[in-house]
Parts: structure tokens; C-alpha cells; sequence
């Protein structure tokens, strides 16, 4: 499973002639993956093919954040208001010409435009400004249903029109396959763009800017390239997270999923696209045993909260603990067994 | 014109309350280069203990004054418990920790109180006294004026006349050099932290009851406007960071006023871009990039 | 070598895996100054760092008055008697030269000799009196050294830990500066560990001089022992 792994901890340090670790082609884990979530659909009952679906939808954006913030060092809060974004642009133009692959394409098109715009910002902005202009990004976009309330319908949100699937799959499996498909694709695409040169790119500039300037490296162009990328990540999660809700709504993209997506890559070692899936099905496991602590104690207040302060710890737990993540902790065993050799 | 000079005084006591806002940012920033983005989730915890103390007792004043020790207790207990041990290398690290301590305090406060809104009283009337036909400011603006301004007093007086604000700002500017004339720079940082915490408990109780009520993000959209406040004066210079409070509350009004309240959010980030990217050092700083 | 103000057994310091210094031995007599010498990266500002506290020591001891130093505070040190002057004199260039005097005696009880002292400043450095509310960063070279210098003692130090005092300063400046150690040691008896590169200014006032090479004390011996060995100066010292 290394071959999806953007940041091998050893990659960076091996020196020249040293042996290499022999990496599979990320296509061969994509097809891997696609077969076991295929078998999994079959044997899992509706609800958690739904959760499952859910966690594929998740997978995309955190598979984008991680190389935004784990990759490239740049720090977005805004990606909940991308995710809103494309959201949104799938319901109005499913509501209007019914065509979900259109509205697909129009999502992340849209969402892509969007994040080329932060990304211009970013690109100029470091540290605690960028993740200041970028937390207002995700505050302020769910006000904007209430300005324009005649296209967003405020509060209420809207529901999207959808075509049942084909009569032989249930509705939940269904949605599984279609949201695991794009995001196997979007992380094949994914892995195969950060290993090559852009890659690198985006490393050289998060370790030192002015090194990477030195080395002919375009630092701008490189950040709002990263920018844009995630930013359509973020575009096809919200759009499945429309699609599986059959509604959108401001409520749907608090600043609070801004805050889990980061500690879902937090989690995820913050620079491992396999740290990423990690991340998300922490992100639908977590709020799901919460819940049912809380429907357990019999208390709805706790159902909600329980979740925001779990994470909350976690997040600040690892980042006091092990600013790598969880998913550092794997290579920096295997770090220890291989020196103790 | 008449609402022009109702939105500017309304846009001034606003105003006030951002600077507040604005000034405890700048205390931490000043102290330990953290941009303190739990700062909102810090004020709405003093707002919630205030509405308990307050419900319990009656007493609106009561609930103030041990809203403002609950913010520097806080504040210490940020700085000492979790604070003190963020790796500092990154800047990102502080930021990380700060919104994690967001999702700790929002999902504590929501399950203590739910996550409705509840209706905060005021100490004194809101309804405008009128000049001529002109409604100019209420009671409770006065109250506001008197408050921040009683702060803005009190901070400028400690930090340029007291041995203590010495300390702090050596402290700040060249802590190795601090703890070798004998200042404790730990301890420093720890009473910037409840001082900041105070303050901005202070801005909290002050602006909440003008808005919906209290909730756990109630002050979301405050911490933005504060930031930009912050962000406009220069995030080092306290002076910046009250008139940047003033600009970003007169702005929020005007928009408020003349285009429509659901704007006001947009406006503050149009702000904040413009600011962050035309005028990179603020205001009132001499730092050419925005690095931090 | 009992009754020593201070007695350093044993250091070793560094600030990764590999140590600066490696088993350094010196003392320092009340009213004693002694000169610390060698090349740049000897170890000379490591050592003083690992004297205060900035720099952690791996091995060996610290005694001040025959007592441990390890577990005092840096920030203890002062009230303690010893004061440090780092290292490119750390004056708090946002304070003015006032905030920056003060500072050096807001640790004292007796507010009332620390204002003392303060005045006594003041007249020992007649530029600094005229530029009380001057910000540090108008200053001088020569003036922020008689800054740094004069705020260490405010505290009226016994120990005075003073490192490269001449770096970029006129020789004049440097002058005045030795001079006016060696009469603040005759006045009030105040010991000096002095780190210099200029060896001969340094050795013009002190009474000792210890050698470091590498992290290594090579040589010690009296100052004027070491002025007159001409092949112990071309070896280490480069004159």
C-alpha cells in the first residue's frame, strides 16, 4: 500500500545510490481498492453502504487537503465553503436540466474557479493570515444563501431532483460505487501528479521557499497549481455530498467540517494520501459512535457535541504528541527496526 | 443624513467592541507570535458562565465581573496546559492546537447548554436617545464607550508605567535576554494570555447581547471582524488594532444600514482580501510581507 | 581553590548530539578578572550560555559560592549575583535606554538602592544620561555596549559574565570600556569572567587567562604569563 503514499518518510532522506523500496503502481492499489469496495457493498447492509459512500465522498477532499497542507504547507480552512460550493452548483443545475454527469462537470468546474481565486490570495499569504482569510471564507460563504436567498432559499437550502439508480441496485449500493469511483479516481489522479516533478515542487516549496526559488522552482504558480487541485477535490465531495443527501443546505457546511476535514489530515499524518482515507473514515466512524453514546446516555445534546469535542482532543493531542500525525507512527517504527538491524 | 449619523455612532460602539476584540489578539500576538484563533470560543465560554451566575442570582453585574475572572482563568489555563507545549517551529502548529481547542469548547458549551440560542439581557436600555429628531446613541453605547475605553485606559497605563508591563513587553521583544536580567518569561506569557483572555471576554459580553444571543458560535462571525481588525491595524500595534476595530465597525454598519444586514459577513472579507493583499504590513506596521 | 565565587568543574555542553565543550575546568576569585580566549568557535559564548543556563549541560558542575548551580532558573541567576551580558549586548532595541535600565533592577527589593544604581549608571556612562528616551536601535555601537554593560549593573552583580564587549567597537570605545572594568573591580570588587577575541585588551586587565580550543581549556595561566609567552600566542591566540 505504499504506492499511494505521497510523502514516504524514507524518500526524502534516501541517498543517491542507496536501495530503493520497490513501489507498486498506484493504478494497481486503485484497482485493488475498487474490487474490495465492490465485494464489500455486496455483504454490507444498506445503512452502512451509505456510511460507506459517505466515507468515499470525505476520502476526496481529504485526499486534496493532504496535499494542499501536507504536501505544500499551505493551511485551508475554507475548504467546507469549497465543498458548499460545489454542492450547490450540482443542486441548481440538477434542478434545472436533470443531467447528473453535467452537473458533475459543472460542480468542480465551478468549485475549481473558486479555489483559483483563494488560491491567488493564498499564494501571497502565509501561515496564521492565510488561515485567517481562509476561515473567513468558510464563515462568511453560508451567509451568502441568505443575500441571494431567491437562488439559495436561505436557511431552508434546496433538494436536488435525482433519477432512482438502475432497478437491480439498491439505492445505497448504488451510491457507494458512484462515490468510491470518483474518489479512487480522484486519488489515482492524485498520487500519479504528486510523484512526479509537481510533486517534488510542492515539497521544495513547503521545506524552504527560498531554496525552491533557487532551484528555478515557479513558488506562486506552484502554490495556486495545489490550491486548484484540492479546490476540485473539494468540488467532487461536495457534489457527493449533494448527491447523497438529495438536499443542500448552509447547516450541511459549518466551520466545524472545515475543522474536521483539517484533523482528518492532521490524523492522517498530514502528508499521506493513504493517511488521508484513514482520515476520512475516522470523519464517519467518530460522529457515528458518538452518536450512539449519546443515544445511549439519552441525551441529544451530547449526540452532537460529543463528536466536536472528541476530535477537538484528538487534534490537539496529536499535535502535541506527534506533529507527523498517526500515520507517521508506522515509518517512524519501521525507522527505529530498520537502525536497530 | 440623519441615518448616516445614527449608522456612524452605532458603527463607533460597534466598532469599540472589534478593537476590544482586536486588542486581545494583538496581546498574544505580542507575547507568543500565536494568532489566537480560539479566542471567539474562549469569550463565548466567559458569555455562557455570565448567563449561569446571572440566571442564578439576578444580578447582571455579578455575572459580568465573574464572566471576566472566568476569561483570564481561562486564558491561563489555555497558556499553561496546552499552549506552553506547541511546537513552535511551524507556525501552523499554533493554529492547529488554537481551532482544536475550538471543537473542545463549542462541543463542551453544546452540551452543557444546547446549541440554541439563549437571550442575554442588557444592563442598560438600547433604544437610542434622540437629538433634534436624530437618534444618536443609546445608554448602552455609553456603557460600551465606557468599558473599552476604561480597558484602552488600564492596558496603556500598565504596559508604559508599570514594572510588570516592562517586563512583559522585554519579555515579548527578547526573551533570552529577559530571563537573564531576572524577568520570568514563562510567567510573562502567561499573564499576556489572561489578560488577552479577559479582554476578550469582555469584548464577548458586550457584543453578544447585541446580536442574537449566546451560542456556541456565536462569536464566529466577531472573531472574523476582529481578525480583520487586527489584520488592518497590523496585528502588532495595539493602536492599530482599535482603529482598525473602528474602521471594521463602521464598515459593518454602513453595509448594514444602506445595502442589507446579510451583507455585512462579505464585506468584512472583502476587507480583509483587500487589506491582506494591497496593503500587506497594515496600517500601522512597518513589516513589508505578510510572513510570519 | 576553595573559596571561590565561582567554580566550574567538570563541562561539557553542546546543543545537538555532538558537545561544544568538553570537560572544562576554571574558577573565578571574588574581585578576580579573568579573561576567556580563543578562536571563534572555540566554545567561548557556549560557555557563558551554559554558565546562565541558556545552554544545558550534559556533565561537570557549576558551583557559585560552593554551591550547585543546576536546578536555579535562569531568570534566578540575577538575584543570585551574576549577571550575563550576551553576546552582541542584547539590549532590547524596542525599549528606550531608560526601560532598558530599569529592567536590569526590577527584580531588586530595595526599590530604593535600585534607583541608586540606576543614577549611578548614569553617571558612569554620561552619553546614556543624555539619551534616556532614545529607542535602543538609535543607538551607537559604543553606546548600546555602555547600555548592555551599565544594565547589568543596575543589578550590582558580583560575577559580571561579559562576552565579546569589544565586537566593533573603535579601539578607543574598547579602551575605555577595560578601563572602566578594572576600576569598578578596584571599587567594588566586583569578579569578571571577560570572553574576548581581542586578546590584548583583554589580557591588558585581567588577572587570568584560560585558553579554550575546540571546547578544550589548553592553557591557564596568569595574564601577564600568557602576555609574555610569544609562542602560546601564536599557537592559540594569533599574535
Amino acid at each position: 500500500m505504499t504506492a499511494i503514499e505521497a510523502r514516504p518518510a524514507t524518500s526524502t532522506k534516501t541517498m543517491p545510490g542507496a536501495p530503493r523500496r520497490r513501489r507498486v503502481h498506484p493504478a494497481i492499489v486503485i484497482v485493488v481498492g475498487a474490487v474490495l469496495v465492490v465485494a464489500l457493498t455486496y455483504v454490507l447492509p444498506p445503512f452502512r453502504n451509505y456510511q460507506l459512500a459517505t466515507v468515499g465522498a470525505y476520502f476526496c477532499v481529504t485526499a486534496g487537503l493532504t496535499v494542499l497542507t501536507g504536501l505544500n504547507g499551505q493551511l485551508s480552512l475554507g475548504h467546507g465553503a469549497l465543498m458548499a460550493t460545489g454542492a450547490y452548483t450540482l443542486a441548481l443545475s440538477q434542478n434545472k436540466w436533470e443531467n447528473l454527469p453535467l452537473s458533475f462537470a459543472l460542480a468542480v468546474l465551478v468549485t475549481t474557479a473558486v479555489g483559483a481565486v483563494i488560491g491567488l490570495a493564498a499564494a501571497r499569504l502565509r501561515g496564521p493570515y492565510l488561515a485567517g482569510l481562509t476561515l473567513a471564507v468558510a464563515i462568511v460563504v453560508p451567509s451568502v444563501t441568505s443575500t441571494f436567498d431567491e437562488t439559495f432559499n436561505s436557511d431552508q437550502g434546496l433538494s436536488v431532483m435525482l433519477n432512482p439508480p438502475p432497478e437491480q441496485y439498491p439505492m445505497e449500493q448504488w451510491q457507494a460505487w458512484l462515490c468510491w469511483a470518483a474518489a479512487l479516481i480522484v486519488v489515482l489522479l492524485l498520487a500519479l501528479l504528486v510523484r512526479g516533478r509537481f510533486g517534488r515542487d510542492l515539497r521544495a516549496v513547503r521545506d524552504d521557499e527560498t531554496a525552491a526559488k533557487l532551484a528555478g522552482i515557479n513558488i506562486a504558480r506552484t502554490q495556486v497549481l495545489a490550491f486548484v487541485v484540492s479546490a476540485a477535490c473539494a468540488g467532487v465531495a461536495g457534489a457527493l455530498f449533494a448527491y447523497l443527501a438529495q438536499s443542500v443546505s448552509p447547516g450541511a457546511f459549518p466551520l466545524t467540517l472545515s475543522l474536521f476535514l483539517l484533523m482528518a489530515i492532521v490524523i492522517g499524518g498530514l502528508g499521506s494520501l493513504f493517511g488521508a482515507l484513514w482520515g476520512a473514515l475516522l470523519l464517519v466512524v467518530l460522529p457515528t459512535l458518538s452518536q450512539s453514546v449519546g443515544e445511549h446516555a439519552g441525551s441529544q445534546r451530547l449526540e452532537g457535541n460529543l463528536a466536536l469535542i472528541v476530535f477537538g482532543v484528538v487534534l490537539v493531542v496529536v499535535m502535541l504528541a506527534a506533529p507527523g500525525g498517526l500515520a507517521s507512527i508506522p515509518s517512524r517504527i519501521s525507522r527505529l527496526i530498520r537502525r536497530n538491524r | 443624513m440623519s441615518e448616516f449619523i445614527y449608522l456612524t455612532f452605532d458603527g463607533l460602539s460597534r466598532g469599540l467592541v472589534y478593537a476590544a476584540f482586536a486588542l486581545a489578539l494583538v496581546l498574544i500576538w505580542r507575547a507568543a507570535r500565536i494568532v489566537n484563533f480560539a479566542q471567539g470560543a474562549m469569550a463565548v465560554a466567559a458569555v455562557y458562565v455570565a448567563y449561569s451566575v446571572t440566571n442564578a442570582t439576578g444580578s447582571y453585574w455579578l455575572g459580568f465581573v465573574v464572566a471576566l475572572l472566568a476569561g483570564l482563568v481561562l486564558g491561563v489555563t489555555v497558556e499553561r496546559v496546552v499552549m506552553r507545549f506547541v511546537d513552535h517551529s511551524s507556525p501552523l502548529n499554533g493554529v492547529v492546537v488554537a481551532l482544536g481547542l475550538v471543537l473542545i469548547i463549542q462541543g463542551t458549551l453544546g452540551i452543557i447548554y444546547g446549541n440554541e440560542y439563549l437571550p442575554v439581557e442588557t444592563p442598560f436600555s438600547r433604544d437610542a436617545f434622540e437629538v433634534g429628531g436624530v437618534a444618536m446613541l443609546s445608554r448602552y453605547d455609553l456603557f460600551v464607550i465606557a468599558a473599552v475605553g476604561t480597558v484602552v485606559v488600564l492596558l496603556t497605563l500598565l504596559f508604559t508605567r508599570t514594572a510588570v508591563g516592562l517586563r512583559m513587553r522585554a519579555a515579548a521583544f527578547a526573551p533570552d535576554v529577559s530571563r537573564l536580567l531576572g524577568v520570568s518569561v514563562g510567567g510573562m506569557l502567561t499573564l499576556g494570555w489572561a489578560l488577552a483572555a479577559g479582554v476578550g471576554s469582555l469584548a464577548g459580553m458586550l457584543v453578544v447581547p447585541t446580536e442574537l444571543g449566546v451560542h456556541p458560535t456565536a462569536m464566529d462571525v466577531v472573531f472574523i471582524s476582529a481578525f480583520a481588525a487586527a489584520v488592518v491595524g497590523g496585528l502588532d500595534s495595539p493602536i492599530g488594532a482599535v482603529v482598525g476595530g473602528l474602521v471594521v465597525g463602521l464598515l459593518l454598519s454602513y453595509v448594514s444600514g444602506y445595502i442589507d444586514v446579510t451583507v455585512a459577513p462579505m464585506a468584512v472579507l472583502a476587507l480583509l482580501v483587500v487589506v491582506l493583499l494591497g496593503r500587506p504590513g497594515g496600517l500601522f506596521s512597518s513589516s513589508k510581507a505578510r510572513v510570519a | 581553590m576553595s573559596g571561590a565565587l565561582l567554580q566550574v568543574e567538570g563541562l561539557t555542553a553542546g546543543y545537538g548530539a555532538a558537545p561544544v565543550l568538553h570537560d572544562v575546568d576554571l574558577a573565578v576569585q571574588p574581585g578576580e578578572i579573568v579573561a576567556v580566549l580563543g578562536a571563534n568557535g572555540a566554545g567561548k559564548t557556549t560557555l557563558l550560555r551554559t554558565l546562565s543556563g541558556l545552554v544545558r549541560s550534559s556533565q561537570g558542575r557549576v558551583l557559585l559560592d560552593g554551591e550547585d548551580l543546576a536546578g536555579t532558573k535562569v531568570e534566578h541567576l540575577v538575584r543570585r549575583g551574576i549577571a550575563h551580558v550576551p553576546e552582541g549586548r542584547g539590549v532590547v532595541t524596542e525599549l528606550t535606554v531608560d526601560e532598558n535600565l530599569r529592567l536590569g533592577g526590577l527584580w531588586r527589593r530595595d526599590r530604593a538602592d535600585a534607583k541608586k544604581a540606576l543614577d549611578e549608571v548614569y553617571e558612569l556612562f554620561p552619553p546614556l544620561a543624555q539619551r534616556r528616551t532614545f529607542a535602543g536601535h538609535q543607538l551607537s555601537g559604543g553606546e548600546r555596549q555602555m547600555l548592555a554593560l551599565g544594565r547589568a549593573l543596575v543589578a550590582r552583580p558580583r560575577l559580571l559574565l561579559l562576552d565579546e564587549p569589544s565586537l566593533g567597537l573603535a579601539p578607543k570605545v574598547t579602551r575605555h570600556i577595560m578601563t572602566l572594568l578594572r576600576d569598578l573591580r578596584e571599587r567594588t570588587g566586583l569578579a569578571v569572567l571577560l570572553v574576548e577575541q581581542n586578546v590584548r585588551s583583554a589580557l591588558s586587565i585581567a588577572d587570568e587567562g584560560v585558553v579554550l580550543s575546540l571546547g578544550r581549556v589548553v592553557v591557564r595561566n596568569k595574564a601577564e604569563v600568557l602576555r609574555d609567552d610569544a609562542d602560546l600566542r601564536h599557537a592559540y591566540l594569533g599574535f
